[in-house]
């Protein structure tokens, strides 16, 4: 297990107040992460020290700033155990991963009648790129129905798959439910049917040991944000030969071996996918953010995690009026997205702040998962490696204090 | 806390007095918050005069956009149209008594955002007719 009062004094935000002296409690790392000192004296670091543009350059600053940039790569691709470092893609994000696979390898190998299955528990981020390809295209889109409590319906699915789909394209674990889906199951299944996988990772590579080989997921997204790492980068993981058979995505610098007035020859991977001068101080952040991690421990962290949601979900059941969402805390990652009758979620969230309890309310980019529940939104608070216990009291006596309010 | 979720705001939400929808209405309008999914419709008769006859809004959301659209509601009936369409966020602001953030203006401001579209005429209801 994890000293959770150690690793507290990592992250200096969780020092400070807010509304003047009420401390800060955190419970939104679902949406952004905070960031360790490790993180942020990396990033500082370089930008004082080796500032400089990367690849084509021969200066000491030059050759530094590549050498970070594509060390960061290696800890990344290492840290999801991809086979090579060149399967690491540089990207903004998962969204802008999940938009490199649709513009792409969809673009490159989808025709109109072709099926892509997704599931009902999608971020828009992997929802909103296959509509837009659906209306250019005319791809169809299915999905696999989630059930009640908050799981996906995986008989359905067989039933999808008889209509053999070209991908299968679903989250790893929902923002919003919490679901930690079967991910290998589903790649496994998929492939027998002769689909291609994309994973939605952003909300799996923060909390859970990943492991790529192990998955055997054609693509994976994620995003450095959400693990403890800067905003402004992410990555897309891919299979070589996938990689190597698709077409570029944007157009530029770096992302050429030769260009002709007439023509160009893309560049090997996985440059041939990153054009332009990239997020460079960010990917050094993301390096060390996968060393922070690595450092405390995945499987400590999952464990700590684990132990947070289950008193939560426990404390939160207890509120008359307090509704969760999602199934019960074994199938789950850190999250509590619930309604409490009377009151909108966006009450409830701003009442919490005002005693410092940062909680998320809307529908979290996850408009028809709410609307298949039959609510406009929820409240969701998130734990991380650094909550803890007498948080989660704090978040519970809150919701009692708005009990009150709205009697 | 006290000065956000003052007593007139919590009971305006709980207690709507021109929650509803009229019919046959001259004017209708409806629109999204699209940020939270609050949701506010406003139905308008208009007497021969130019005045606002009745009015009543309908819709979900947090306490903030729903008592400033019963608010908004009781305070037109009887005003001429031509003032309505002069009406903006002070109007809301006042009426509310607190101060906002711009997240929770968007909440207080969309009952008049859309009865402003309505009483206009417009296809969509935008941001500018409320700064």
């Amino acid at each position: 297990m994890l000293n959770v009062n150690e690793i507290r004094k990592d992250f200096p935000i969780l020092q400070r107040k807010t509304h003047d002296s009420v401390p800060l409690v955190y419970l939104d790392s679902t949406a952004t992460s905070q960031k360790p000192t490790p993180v942020i004296e990396a990033m500082d670091a370089y930008y004082r020290r080796s500032n400089a543009n990367i690849h084509r350059g021969v200066h000491t600053l030059a050759e530094e700033a590549t050498a970070m940039y594509e060390a960061a790569r290696e800890k990344i691709a290492k840290f999801i155990n991809s086979p090579s470092a060149r399967q690491i893609v540089y990207t903004r994000n998962t969204t802008e991963s999940i938009n490199l696979v649709a513009y792409t390898w969809a673009r490159a190998n989808l025709k109109a009648g072709d099926l892509v299955v997704l599931t009902e528990m999608e971020h828009h981020s992997n929802l909103v790129p296959w509509l837009m390809l659906q209306s250019e295209r005319g791809v169809e889109l299915e999905f696999i129905p989630v059930t009640e409590d908050g799981l996906l319906d995986l008989e359905a699915y067989k039933t999808l798959l008889a209509r053999t789909p070209k991908l299968v394209a679903f989250t790893h674990m929902s923002n919003v439910l919490g679901t930690i889906n079967p991910a290998a199951d589903i790649i496994r299944m998929a492939h027998e049917a002769g689909a291609v996988t994309l994973v939605d990772g952003a909300q799996s590579v923060p909390h859970l040991k990943v492991d790529m080989q192990t998955l055997d997921a054609d693509f994976y997204a994620f995003s450095a944000h959400k693990m403890c790492g800067p905003t402004g980068i992410g990555a897309l993981y891919g299979k070589a030969e996938l990689l190597e058979a698709m077409p570029p995505f944007l157009g530029g610098g770096d992302m050429i071996k030769e260009v002709k007035l007439r023509s160009f020859k893309p560049n090997t991977l996985p440059h041939k996918f990153e054009a332009g001068t990239p997020a460079i101080a960010e990917a050094v952040g993301f390096g060390a953010a996968v060393d922070y991690l690595t450092k405390v421990g995945m499987e400590n962290i999952a464990a700590h995690e684990h132990a947070i949601t289950e008193y939560a979900l426990e404390r939160l059941e207890e509120i008359p009026g307090v509704k969760l969402f999602g199934p019960s805390a074994d199938k789950k990652g850190g999250v509590a997205a619930f309604t409490f009758d009377g009151v909108h979620p966006h009450d409830v969230a701003q009442i919490l702040d005002r005693d410092g309890i940062a909680v998320r309310a809307g529908h979290h980019c996850a408009q028809p998962l709410h609307e298949k529940f039959g609510i406009p939104a929820t409240s969701r608070a998130s734990f991380y490696l650094y909550n803890t216990k007498e948080e989660v009291d704090l978040l519970v006596n809150g919701i009692y204090k708005v009990k009150e309010m709205f009697g | 806390m006290d000065d956000l979720y003052r007593e007139v705001i919590i009971e305006h939400y709980k207690n709507p007095s021109y929650r509803g929808h009229l019919d046959p209405h001259d004017i209708q309008f409806a629109d999204n918050n699209p940020l939270c999914g609050d949701h506010i419709e406003i139905t308008l008769q208009t007497a021969a005069d130019g005045t606002v006859k009745d009015a009543r809004f309908d819709g979900h959301g947090c306490a903030i956009s729903q008592a400033s659209a019963d608010l908004l509601v009781e305070s037109i009936i009887g005003k001429p149209l031509d003032e309505v369409k002069q009406l903006n966020k002070e109007h809301i602001l006042d009426m509310l008594g607190i101060e906002l953030g711009p997240v929770r203006l968007k909440c207080a401001l969309l009952s008049l955002k859309v009865l402003k579209a309505g009483v206009y005429g417009l296809g969509e209801a935008s941001d500018s007719l409320v700064e």
